[in-house]
């Protein structure tokens, strides 16, 4: 093979020559990292109270949380993002969907990003949250009711608390997609980690650093969230109740 | 408020067509070489080889660990070119291959971890009991232990596979003209963006809720 491997490709200057061919990898990185956290937290805003609707008694609000279940997962992740950066703003009232054309092409592609991504994993961490206060078993909701707590205090003060303790692991699982599912937002142009890849393949000589240094930069990525998930899955397991591994 | 006009697409339907083929191509190729690639790894994994148990493991988890949008570039800018540098040969248009490829060895992976729970899943008696009548490794596994562990796994396999069918839409990256794509490019060609995106997203929509239902069905069923 003819290859000539060149790591140093990242310490030469940017055809601009304002910065590094690495600055680009870090600012690739930061996109990444800001657009999985901010969707991550929605997704979780959004998610549990969906989860909990999805198992109070009043079939009408169940409906309504099964509803949004069905149309976030049965839509592809790269369709819902079109739908955001394309079609929402023709859709919405016409002075909102000109501001929002006429600013920075960046913030564009980032709040529809996040939209899509945030709405998209909630749909997941509803589901998550519905399992965990599943698997607790009526006579934990029943013995609340006993004990005088209305229905939304047995949420909040016996079923949540639990049912986040379980579903810990799922949940870690569901923030690696999230990670993994910021990638899609290169379509739209946002210069996350995928995006700088291909740029560096088209910019430098040197397409194998490029990809190998991205790639390594996700499986990094990927092992800091599951070992702080950890440190937190031991923190707050509940004793008697899962298995250690 | 934005005027629909829904007249590009009639006209369209042949591309759309066209489109479905290759994502119903990529869909049922990964689905088919991923399963058995994937009941491979599976095996390795829990095989009682060190080395191949833990280069299993190492494919599992790379693969788990990337995104799909990495993978697919990684099989269309990188890998062809490694190849063509190593045995010369002229690159063509190596959109479809490139997604044929990167879709069965990143879904091999997924499947590779449902059937290895599948396989965990049937009771070690069975096993010992085949191996007590004489049989192979081999044979207890094809003839004993695959076809159990597949029976349970069934719907969790097709569950992967609607997500597979979804996520073909990303080989958009690449340029290829899958259904999706497709869809994407009448509707700039036509200026009815919002038209095409809204009906792409309702055909997949209407598909991926019939097949869940059915894989719904099919698990009371078997359970």
């Amino acid at each position: 093979m003819h290859y000539h491997w060149n790591w140093s490709v990242f310490l030469s200057r940017v055809p601009s020559g304002e910065t590094t061919y690495l600055a680009w990898l870090l600012v690739g990185l930061q996109w990444t990292v800001a657009l999985s956290l901010v969707s991550w937290i929605t997704a979780l805003v959004i998610g549990t109270p969906l989860g909990v609707l999805r198992t109070v008694p009043n079939r009408w609000l169940s409906g309504f949380a099964a509803a949004y279940v069905a149309i976030f997962r049965n839509i592809p992740l790269l369709v819902q993002l079109f739908i955001w950066y394309f079609v929402v703003p023709e859709l919405v009232p016409r002075h909102l969907g000109d501001w929002f054309k006429q600013t920075n092409p960046l913030f564009q592609e980032f709040i529809a990003s996040w939209l899509c991504l945030g709405l998209f994993t909630a749909a997941r961490v509803t589901e998550q949250v519905r399992a965990g206060i599943n698997s607790l078993g009526r006579g934990q909701q029943g013995a609340g009711l006993a004990m005088g707590l209305s229905l939304p205090q047995v949420y909040r003060y016996v079923l949540l608390p639990m049912a986040f303790r379980i579903i810990l692991p799922p949940l870690t699982s569901e923030f690696l997609n999230t990670i993994k599912n910021s990638a899609v937002a290169t379509t739209v142009g946002l210069v996350e980690l995928s995006r700088q890849a291909q740029q560096l393949v088209d910019y430098t000589a040197q397409p194998y650093e490029a990809f190998i240094s991205v790639t390594l930069l996700y499986l990094a990525l990927n092992g800091l969230v599951m070992f702080f998930m950890h440190v937190l899955e031991r923190r707050t397991r509940v004793p008697g109740y899962m298995v250690s591994r | 408020m934005y005027e629909f006009d829904w007249s590009s697409i009639p006209g369209a339907l042949p591309y759309l067509a066209h489109g479905a083929i290759i994502t119903l191509e990529i869909t049922f190729t990964a689905i088919i070489v991923g399963i058995v690639w994937g009941t491979l790894l599976a095996v390795a994994r829990i095989s009682s080889i060190k080395i191949l148990a833990r280069l299993a493991a190492l494919y599992v988890n790379l693969f788990r660990s990337i995104p799909l949008v990495m993978v697919i570039l990684w099989f269309f800018l990188i890998v062809p070119q490694a190849i063509q540098s190593l045995f010369g040969g002229a690159i063509q248009d190596i959109r479809l291959t490139s997604a044929l490829v990167a879709f069965s060895l990143f879904q091999a992976a997924y499947y590779s971890e449902i059937i290895r729970a599948g396989i965990q899943s049937v009771p070690k008696g069975q096993a010992e009991a085949a191996y007590a009548v004489g049989m192979r490794y081999r044979q207890v596994m094809l003839l004993v232990v695959l076809p159990q562990a597949f029976r349970n796994m069934v719907p969790l396999l097709l569950t992967q596979s609607i997500i597979l069918f979804q996520d073909t839409a990303l080989v958009y990256v690449i340029g290829l003209g899958d259904f999706f794509g497709t869809a994407q490019r009448v509707g700039e060609r036509d200026g009815r963006i919002v038209e095409l995106l809204l009906f792409a997203g309702a055909v997949y929509f209407v598909i991926c809720s019939a097949s869940s239902y059915v894989v719904k069905r099919l698990q009371e069923r078997t359970a």
